[in-house]
């Protein structure tokens, strides 16, 4: 690759890593991720694999931004109150690094937008903040085979996992089907630190620079669970069920479909 | 004795830490296993870490010498991929 004096500066600490270097760089240059979701997740994971050099970032959110997002969505600000989430986190990474293609998605994923949304990326982070659109990503990762980094939060509590459709474990392979509406409180129920998206996206990124770079070991067939009160990080084996819907030997699942949706948001 | 003639040269007199190592990084990055980069600098704490970074990259350093009051050169021997 060919990096402009500006390029050697800003990715210099890249650079001189043995893992990454002036072709992993590249390769971080190359990519091509979206994600679903600028909020609380969103936030982090976009500003660090902005800040990385990740060539097209997409960014999907129908939401507009409200000052109780502003607790811990830190790509937004009192500037861009009212404004789409997709938009607001645009206009901040694009000012944090204008070498980054950043596109702003104005929609809300569904079974019907999301292949046409994803199929031209080469991974999807899952910023989420319910259950159906979770299973829904996990589902479409998996028929098309994109490595898929999902994170979650609630509380003082937060999850990573990666899923390598085709090697490994899927959602469904955890949790066949989602917990019923109303079991499982929202944030907006139940409250979240607003560093713990931090933490969680932070690690999500981590996941996806990884992937890129083809280097560590991906966070595939495990779930990581940081538990922020009692400071602990413990990672939970996820076996594969030849008998999930989804990846197992005989799949039910055979087409996308959208859950009915009673879950609240954050 | 006279040295064999290096695969690559790189000038990086004027440039200071890390865009020595930077460079120098870049450039063993173009040149294949076994082959030989000569780098002349003059940054002169650079004339310490480069070949120190060479060696942590796995690389062999042939030399490193002072040719001028303020100016090296080191020869180093890309020993594995990247």
């Amino acid at each position: 690759m060919e990096f402009t004096e500006e390029q050697l500066k800003r990715y210099s600490r890249h650079i001189i890593l043995p893992e990454v270097g002036g072709k992993g760089q590249q390769k971080i240059s190359d990519a091509r991720v979206l994600i679903v979701g600028a909020g609380g997740l969103g936030c982090p994971v976009g500003y660090y694999l902005a800040a990385a050099g990740i060539g097209t970032l997409a960014l999907v959110d129908n939401d507009v931004v409200e000052l109780s997002n502003l607790q811990r969505q830190i790509a937004h600000s009192v500037k861009t109150l009212g404004v789409n989430k997709a938009d607001s986190a645009k206009q901040t990474f694009e000012s944090l690094n204008p070498d980054v293609n950043v596109i702003a998605v104005k929609e809300r994923i569904n079974s019907k937008n999301i292949i046409g949304l994803i199929k031209d990326y080469d991974i999807v982070v899952d910023g989420t903040d319910n259950f159906p659109t979770r299973y829904l990503i996990n589902d479409a990762c998996v028929m098309l085979k994109k490595p898929l980094v999902s994170g979650a939060i609630l509380r003082f509590e937060g999850q990573v996992t990666t899923i390598m459709p085709g090697d490994g474990p899927c959602y469904r392979c955890l949790f066949e089907e989602p917990p019923p509406a109303g079991l499982v409180p929202s944030c907006q129920e139940a409250g979240v630190l607003g560093v713990l998206p931090g933490v969680i996206g932070a690690l999500q990124a981590t996941e996806v620079l990884k992937l890129i770079l083809g280097k560590g070991k991906p966070l595939k067939g495990e779930l990581l669970i940081y538990d922020a009160l009692g400071v602990n990080f413990r990672k939970v084996k996820i076996p594969k069920n030849t008998d999930c819907p989804m990846c197992g030997k005989n799949p039910k699942i055979k087409e996308l479909s959208d859950i009915p949706e009673q879950y609240c948001s954050i | 004795m006279e040295d064999i003639k290096a695969d690559k040269y790189l000038d990086i007199r004027g440039e200071v830490c890390p865009y020595t190592l930077v460079k120098s990084k870049l450039a063993v990055e173009d040149i294949e296993v076994g082959q030989i980069l000569e780098i002349i600098l003059d940054y002169p704490e650079a004339a310490g870490s480069i070949p120190k970074a060479m060696l942590n990259y796995g690389h062999s350093v042939l030399k490193v010498d002072k040719i001028s009051p303020k100016e090296w050169i080191v020869r180093v021997r890309k020993e594995v991929e990247d």
